[in-house]
């Protein structure tokens, strides 16, 4: 079969069929003034070969560079199979698998990674995936605000912890849509989310409360006070989790009295690699009496007419390609690639290895905040638990020190001054499993001589 | 042939309405509907209290082929909803007019039903 499925003698007979002289004629019912002639921004193209160099050049700036940052996105070791695996051409394809006659292998892939996410966060149901946890959240809104019938306000309560990029994306996706987001603050004093802010609320019509566990600062929350808050207030507890900490802490279907009633994240410490940010995966599970509220596509378990066992997409009576404008979500399976790596990275490491990422993670990180901490101008912010980033107060501009650290190959960590001014000069840090002694020890030894310097000058 | 029981009073999207004589009417989809329909899987009824205009979607009904609305026939609020049918969808299917009822809705004005057609009229669309 041809790639290019019509030349120009078909599109000329296809216009003559519909008596149409150009395809711009097409068009004619949108006015001028909507139309964009040039892309202004955008700059011409590029051959294979001048993109090659230009990619290898971008590449070779982080050559070598040991990375401290973490902030919504984390290094984590990925077994060299998966990506072998991810990218053989059976699993090499961005296409919905409609057709179950045709899809088993991809089909029983989503439904071994929807079963996988369901364990992860102690929920019944997980859909195929979302573009990533930012968008997560904000569908996790939407779902709430059609779940909840009891909540006529479309009012959701962000805690203030939560990932900031996460706020933003969520207020551009569904700020139109007439949900309102409101932030909890945070407790300067703990790094958590102030629950006496709460009170405010009291008596209000809230549709649901959305917690981030370990928050955006590393920390652990009260997640069990909070989920039973919402749900005594006929809100819903929506939690925005990291996959990898969710091997070592409670899962959201376990929090308080009845559970979080969606969590959702991003996926993308699952053996996705970092790579300049994207593409990455976002995740969503649920209870099952929200099944039909739940955004995106669902893979099930069923048996042919033979009786023999089969996968196949289910729930679809709620999606766009029949729904259309009443479709539950415009989300699809959104990134399979990503899925199949994560299926493959989780089936690869397994419970216990999940387990050991994750409790090295936080060991790493533990001893990367006591070793910096012993540096003149440097300790921790907060006495509260957390997992594997931490948020250390500094006694001079964060800025000018990143910048030479960067200097000497090592990216310190995550500058908090613009999201969180109140907290002062404050810097978020992580060391991941993929970190050393001798790297932790690297970086104490470039922020001791950067901090004396600073402190001689 | 489908059935449109003479005592009832239907819409042009395939409801029927029963005048219970005391301000109220029972509402459900007909049997034209449950049958184009085919075998339904979900059904989607509103919480009491809700407030309805004529020509609102007021529930959803899903088959394995699609999940369609159905319109409330009258302005009125919603006073109970068969909550039964959650956990058995097919009695839309096997008694539309009776077990398969979607919900009970108290009218705001006795002018409501004036707009709806009468079994006849309403057999006469399914002619066409």
């Amino acid at each position: 079969m041809p790639f290019i499925p019509h030349n120009e003698d078909d599109i000329r007979a296809m216009l003559e069929a519909i008596g149409v002289d150009a395809i711009d004629d097409l068009f004619d019912e949108i006015p001028e003034s909507l139309r964009i002639s040039e892309l202004e921004h955008v700059p011409p193209g590029m051959s294979e070969m001048e993109i090659e160099r230009l990619m290898h050049r971008r590449a070779a700036q982080d050559h070598g560079a040991l990375c401290f940052i973490g902030a919504g996105a984390y290094e984590h070791h990925i077994p060299a199979a998966v990506w072998e695996i991810t990218t053989r051409g059976e699993f090499y394809s961005a296409y919905t698998p409609y057709q179950a006659e045709a899809s088993q292998g991809t089909l029983q892939l989503i439904y071994e990674y929807q079963s996988m996410m369901s364990s992860l966060t102690g929920l019944d149901v997980s859909n195929a995936s979302l573009y990533d946890g930012a968008s997560a959240m904000a569908e996790a809104a939407l779902m709430a605000v059609r779940a909840n019938r009891k909540s006529k306000s479309a009012r959701i309560l962000v805690a203030g912890t939560v990932n900031p990029v996460y706020l933003k994306v969520a207020r551009t996706i569904a700020g139109n849509q007439g949900l309102s987001f409101e932030p909890i603050p945070m407790d300067p004093a703990t790094g958590l989310m102030d629950h006496g802010a709460l009170a405010a609320f009291e008596g209000d019509d809230i549709t649901a409360l959305v917690i981030q566990q370990p928050n955006f600062l590393g920390n652990l929350e009260q997640v069990d006070e909070l989920v039973d808050w919402a749900h005594a207030r006929d809100a819903l507890a929506i939690a925005v989790v990291n996959p990898v900490s969710l091997a070592l802490l409670k899962p959201p279907g376990e929090w308080g009295g009845k559970g979080a009633d969606i969590a959702c994240g991003e996926g993308q410490p699952l053996g996705v690699p970092l790579s300049s940010g994207g593409p990455y995966f976002g995740f969503m599970t649920c209870k099952g009496a929200f099944v039909r509220q739940m955004p995106g596509r669902i893979v099930g378990r069923t048996v042919d007419l033979e009786g023999r066992p089969g996968f196949t997409l289910t729930l679809q009576a709620r999606e766009q390609h029949i729904r259309r404008s009443k479709a539950t979500s415009n989300i699809c399976t959104n990134q399979g690639l990503m899925v199949t790596a994560a299926t493959i990275h989780m089936s690869l490491l397994g419970t216990e290895g999940l387990e050991r990422v994750a409790a090295s993670s936080m060991a790493n990180t533990s001893r990367l905040v006591s070793r910096l901490s012993e540096i003149p101008g440097v300790r921790p912010m907060f006495d509260s638990p957390y997992f594997h980033e931490a948020v250390l107060r500094f006694d001079c501009p964060v800025a000018p020190v990143l910048d030479a650290l960067a200097e000497r190959d090592v990216l310190g960590g995550y500058d908090l001054s613009g999201d969180f001014p109140e907290l002062g000069q404050a810097l978020l840090v992580c060391a991941t499993e993929t970190k050393l002694e001798q790297d932790i020890d690297a970086y104490a030894r470039a922020l001791g001589e950067i901090m004396r310097k600073a402190q001689v000058a | 042939m489908s059935d449109t029981p003479a005592d009832l009073k239907y819409t042009k999207s395939h409801e029927w309405v029963r005048d219970g004589g005391d301000g109220t009417v029972t509402m459900g989809i007909t049997d034209h509907a449950q049958a184009a329909l085919g075998d339904l899987v979900f059904v989607e009824v509103p919480e009491t209290g809700r407030k309805l205009s004529a020509g609102d979607a007021c529930a959803v009904v899903e088959s394995v082929k699609a999940a369609s609305d159905v319109y409330s026939p009258v302005n009125g609020e919603v006073v109970e909803a068969n909550e039964g049918l959650a956990d058995a969808p097919e009695k839309v299917n096997e008694s539309p007019y009776a077990d398969g009822w979607l919900m009970k809705i108290r009218l705001d004005d006795d002018s409501g039903l004036n707009g709806l057609m009468d079994a006849e009229a309403y057999a006469a669309t399914l002619d066409e």
